[in-house]
């Protein structure tokens, strides 16, 4: 746990970077954590696949697995990981500032 | 009257029919329970088929027989539900109306979601063992393997007995030492997960285990594609791993009448439901357990068993009208075959993950270490299930509610362990 300061607010991140409290998400923090992510910018694409994430956490209580994500955001599963490298379900999160998928036990 | 119909018939339809029929009279409730075949597969024993310790005919048995006097048996895939109108239709065109509805339909592999994963190769370099058929196909294959690159692959979680996957690499190693090979095989487990397992401290132990093996391991790899004829896995942001057998765990979805059935499950066909009543979310008349369900925990038997109290009470207070009084607290535990006929076990729930100990209380099988005592554990398991799991009688010392006493706790102080 650590308190960051993110585009000029303070931030609470866990040892992975993940927002502890996704309140404390802005459109602003979210271009910020992207951009140590090495996305830079977050086109409209990117836009589409962070507000699926967050609307997906509201309704839900977690973000969505890559398969599903491939099957209800509209992008396919290849565009989502040109979109965020190395894991968009992961990475998708941690820019919405929603918990990282737990949809694996 | 009032009507339960049950959709599945494995191991949480079963034992749930019969710990409904002996919790209410025979004039009180008519159960019925619907399934597409009837071959009722003891899931853990798929495991040990490819190693040849047991073999596919003696884990199946007919699902009527398991199933106690006064509970009918539909032998028929089911169509879809129609939650409105509490019926479900099936595919001879016929209907059957409930008051409750069970759904306990399972899970079932996704092979078209993953590119080439059913081509070319499918049964002749790519196997999985998660089937009667493909687990003896797989023991075939691995029979007559003594060298090159053997890769174990979990597609994507969630899957049933996630330890499965670790069991089998560990099952293989001790295989091929016995024959003698082991030098010329190299064994590779390649996993979506960022570690061996999801949680920490099991996926400490259970990583050092596959180091301590030589098991090479491969995180965060998500598959594409299988490509058979080039021997390779490729994830979806173009890594390779080459392979002359690969033992692949497919991705799951729920049973296929759930998607067709509007408003009953997700994208994926699992049915959302709340994890301590085991209610659907779709409707108050509709429960779920086991790997059907949609809640936070393993889709393991010892959930579906653990949950099956739970659901028998929740079905109570619901037919009389009064609000839900059990909760389930996600309690899981498994054992995991170790190879050299030990095996180590794991127990935990929503809120505690698997820690060092023992179960169920201080003397008792030792937690997250290997052990023979285990190892006959799980042997002895295949005996209770039919003879004491599906019939619905409690196991002496197994409770549905996690026991903590005899857990050590690596993560709390030690005062904070409650006895």
């Amino acid at each position: 746990m650590s308190v960051e300061t993110i585009a000029g607010v303070p931030i609470d991140l866990n040892e992975e970077g993940f927002l502890t409290d996704p309140r404390q998400w802005s459109e602003e923090v979210a271009v910020e954590l992207a951009k140590r992510e090495g996305i830079d910018p977050l086109t409209p694409r990117h836009w589409e696949v962070v507000r699926f994430m967050r609307s997906e956490y509201e309704k839900k209580g977690a973000g969505p697995s890559v398969r599903v994500l491939g099957k209800t955001s509209g992008v396919s599963i290849k565009e989502l990981y040109e979109l965020f490298p190395k894991g968009p379900a992961k990475l998708a999160a941690k820019i919405a500032g929603i918990p990282k998928p737990r949809g694996c036990i | 009257m009032r009507r339960i119909v049950i959709v599945g018939t494995g191991t949480g339809g079963t034992l749930a029919a019969n710990r409904l029929r002996k919790a209410f009279d025979l004039g009180e409730v008519a159960i019925t329970c619907i399934d597409k075949d009837d071959r009722h597969v003891y899931q853990p024993g798929l495991l040990f088929v490819p190693f040849g310790l047991t073999h596919p005919e003696d884990i199946v048995r007919p699902r009527r027989r398991q199933l106690h006097e006064g509970i009918s048996f539909i032998d028929a895939a089911v169509d879809h539900v129609d939650i409105e109108n509490q019926t479900v239709f099936l595919d001879s065109g016929e209907d059957v109306s409930y008051d409750v509805l069970v759904i306990a339909s399972g899970a079932v592999l996704a092979l078209e979601d993953t590119v080439g994963l059913s081509g070319p190769g499918w049964m002749d370099t790519v196997f999985t063992f998660y089937t009667p058929e493909g687990a003896g196909a797989l023991e075939g294959a691995l029979a007559t393997f003594d060298q090159g690159h053997l890769v174990v692959n979990v597609i994507e979680m969630p899957i049933k007995c996630p330890v499965a996957p670790l069991e089998f690499c560990f099952l293989a190693d001790w295989y091929f030492r016995e024959r003698g090979v082991r030098d010329r095989v190299d064994l590779t487990f390649v996993t979506p997960l960022d570690a061996a397992f999801t949680q920490p401290i099991a996926a400490r132990h259970l990583g050092g285990m596959l180091r301590e093996r030589n098991i090479e391991l491969v995180t965060e790899f998500n598959t594409g594609e299988v490509d058979a004829s080039g021997g390779r896995l490729i994830s979806y942001d173009e890594r390779e791993v080459p392979f002359d057998l690969a033992v692949v765990i497919p991705a799951h979805n729920g049973a296929p009448y759930v998607t067709r059935s509007p408003g009953l499950g997700d994208v994926l066909g699992f049915v959302e439901a709340d994890e301590h009543t085991l209610q659907a979310k779709a409707a108050a008349n509709i429960f779920v357990l086991g790997d059907a369900a949609s809640i936070p925990i393993s889709k393991a038997g010892s959930v579906t068993h653990f949950e099956g109290e739970i659901l028998v009470e929740n079905i109570r207070c619901f037919l009389e009208g009064r609000t839900l009084s059990a909760s389930f607290d996600g309690h899981s535990n498994c054992f995991i075959e170790t190879g050299f006929s030990k095996a180590m076990l794991i127990d935990f729930n929503y809120e505690v993950e698997p820690e060092t100990g023992h179960y169920p209380s201080r003397i008792g099988l030792p937690l997250l270490k290997e052990s023979r005592l285990n190892h006959l554990g799980k042997l002895m398991f295949q005996w209770l299930y039919w003879h004491s799991l599906l019939p619905g009688r409690d196991i002496p010392g197994v409770s549905s509610a996690m026991p903590l006493e005899g857990k050590t706790s690596e993560t709390k102080d030690e005062s904070e362990v409650r006895a």
